[in-house]
């Protein structure tokens, strides 16, 4: 008998979304990316369309980390000083999709960066590089609440991904997106639910659902990806189930997250047994970028170059349809 | 749940008024509400009193049309009504509704595969309304067989059980929820299960408490879709609840908002 494949049929879509404007659309950006739009689980073209590859992000921060691993230190550690020139090796040696600016430095415990300084950054960023960014502020709510309206304001029309919205921090982000055309970056602590309720939250002051990524605090390989992965399966199931509090694109923080594992870091003389640390790193980054990708991911925001280019090549082969 | 808004039915006097005046905008508004309130589609019914029941069915679907493209429920049981109103509204209707008999399932099975139409089937035949779940099921199964044969895909069959006041026959809503677990086994895809479900409270003194809680559990028991007043905001916040704790739908704080916004996207 030949074997019949089972087929799942939606008829709903995980929404479509646009990051950056170029000179036609009242911006600067030379590309855009954009992502989304599949009626099916990830790289089933068998059961529904994928209209759009995901994207990858390279970060860059305003201030390095103190510790940088050895193999990050190899790959961007004469850049890594100034953001602008980190911004441009990203996109002009690494091929990068996006760049995903972290203002680190303006946290308090940090340099404590005022909004004018966090807003040159952003302007510096802007003019380096032609790709679409996603900002991010510090993570400490009442200083993004001071920063973010300004970062806003001098990319307004770029049509950036701004980030992060909260359940307890979502009005003065929520509404510089839409004062300034941007998209949001709707953020919950690995939980399906508060993500759900931060995108209605949002939706509620005016901002459109179509405008909104959402983003779970991602967990890398070892350190609860796993939990990540289940809860992206079930948001994606849930935006072909139409759904729509729950249909945007998504995007995992793999980068950031992968090289804080001491797997990642540390180097042959603390564990021999693990064998040679200069692929090590990249390993871990790669493999959590691709489980995510199967989970249904839609922006990979990634550190090292060579993680990046083993995604990249496996992206490439993922949404080639066969036949 | 797939939400049937009943509200226009001729048995409203508003409706029977604006059928008789030949006044669109009372008729516009109901679709329009019932929309927003969450119904996926609109039953809509002349009323007894209509006079000339297939000018006053061309006259209304045509005045729905012209503010939505949401699927109508024809509910008449005239034939050459249903055949118009189908016509009128086009493919994805649904037909309300075959009597359980084969005269009536020969007649309206091959329509509802004319107009690419879904049909809802009531558990009722020559001898009447069967006294238990098992006569239900007897009934409920002539009509898969009717779709099978005839080649309208079981899952477009809607089965109606029946339900009927509870002030009349205290029995049925418990017999009635029988026969929705029981129809589900009859094929594969199973057939729909729908109610309509203001019936089982006519004539009573709390109507909406009974709706509301006999529709939560005709849904735990696997009802698809049920007619219903969707403008009754406690009956669908019941709905809402019910889908949610069935695991239909993720739970947020604002769960409530969130299904309505879904809803009316």
């Amino acid at each position: 008998m030949p074997f019949e494949m089972p087929v799942e049929k939606s008829s709903s879509a995980v929404n479509t979304v646009t990051i950056g404007a170029t000179a036609d659309e009242g911006g600067t950006r030379l590309s855009t990316v954009t992502v989304g739009g599949e009626t099916a689980l990830p790289f089933l073209h068998f059961e529904g369309e994928m209209p759009h590859r995901p994207a990858i992000a390279m970060e860059v921060l305003d201030v390095p980390p103190e510790e940088w691993p050895g193999p990050m230190q190899e790959a961007v550690g004469d850049v890594c000083g100034d953001v602008a020139g980190w911004a441009r090796k990203c996109v002009d040696e690494f091929g990068a999709d996006m760049i995903s600016l972290h203002l680190v430095g303006a946290h308090p415990d940090q340099q404590d960066r005022s909004a004018e300084e966090c807003a040159q950054t952003v302007k510096a960023v802007m003019e380096a590089v032609g790709v679409p960014l996603i900002i991010w502020g510090c993570g400490e709510a009442d200083k993004d609440n001071e920063i973010m309206p300004r970062c806003s304001e001098v990319a307004a029309g770029e049509n950036c991904l701004l980030g992060t919205a909260t359940e307890d921090n979502y009005r003065t982000i929520t509404a510089a997106c839409i004062a300034d055309n941007h998209k949001l970056l709707a953020e919950a602590p690995l939980d399906i639910n508060i993500q759900k309720q931060v995108n209605i939250l949002v939706s509620e002051m005016g901002l459109d659902l179509s405008r909104i990524v959402m983003y779970q605090a991602t967990g890398g390989l070892g350190y609860g990806m796993e939990y990540a992965y289940s809860i992206m399966e079930r948001t994606r199931l849930a935006a072909l189930s139409a759904d729509r509090t729950l249909s945007m694109p998504m995007l995992a923080l793999v980068g950031p997250e992968c090289w804080k594992a001491k797997e990642a870091r540390a180097d042959e003389a603390t564990a021999p047994e693990w064998g040679d640390a200069a692929e090590r790193g990249i390993a871990w980054e790669a493999t959590t970028a691709t489980c995510f990708l199967h989970a249904g991911t839609h922006i990979l925001v990634m550190w090292h170059p060579r993680a990046v280019e083993i995604v990249r090549n496996t992206i490439d082969s993922l949404v080639k349809q066969e036949g | 749940m797939y939400a049937i808004g009943e509200r226009i039915n001729g048995m409203f006097r508003a409706v029977a008024a604006a059928i008789k005046e030949q006044n669109p905008e009372p008729i516009q508004g109901l679709a329009r509400e019932q929309l927003k309130a969450g119904a996926q589609a609109l039953d809509v019914n002349v009323g007894p009193a209509a006079a000339e029941p297939l000018a006053a069915m061309e006259w209304l679907v045509k005045a729905i049309r012209e503010v939505t493209d949401a699927p109508l429920a024809i509910d008449t049981t005239k034939p050459e009504v249903m055949r118009r109103g189908l016509e009128l509204s086009g493919p994805g209707a649904i037909i309300n509704s075959a009597k359980g008999q084969q005269e009536q399932l020969d007649v309206y099975v091959p329509m509802a595969i004319e107009y690419e139409a879904s049909l809802i089937a009531l558990t009722i035949d020559e001898n009447g309304i069967p006294r238990d779940a098992n006569g239900r099921s007897e009934i409920a199964l002539r009509a898969v067989a009717a779709a099978m044969e005839k080649g309208l895909p079981t899952d477009r069959l809607m089965i109606d059980a029946v339900i009927l006041p509870v002030n009349v026959t205290q029995p049925t809503p418990g017999h009635v929820l029988e026969a929705i677990r029981s129809v589900k086994l009859l094929s594969d895809p199973p057939p729909k299960t729908v109610l309509g479900l203001s019936n089982v409270s006519q004539g009573t003194t709390q109507r909406e408490l009974i709706n509301r809680t006999y529709l939560v559990m005709a849904l735990a028991a696997g009802m698809d879709a049920a007619i219903v007043d969707v403008l009754d905001t406690e009956l669908m916040d019941a709905m809402i609840t019910a889908e949610l704790l069935m695991n239909r739908a993720v739970y947020a704080d604002d769960f409530l908002k969130a299904y309505r916004a879904s809803a009316a996207g």
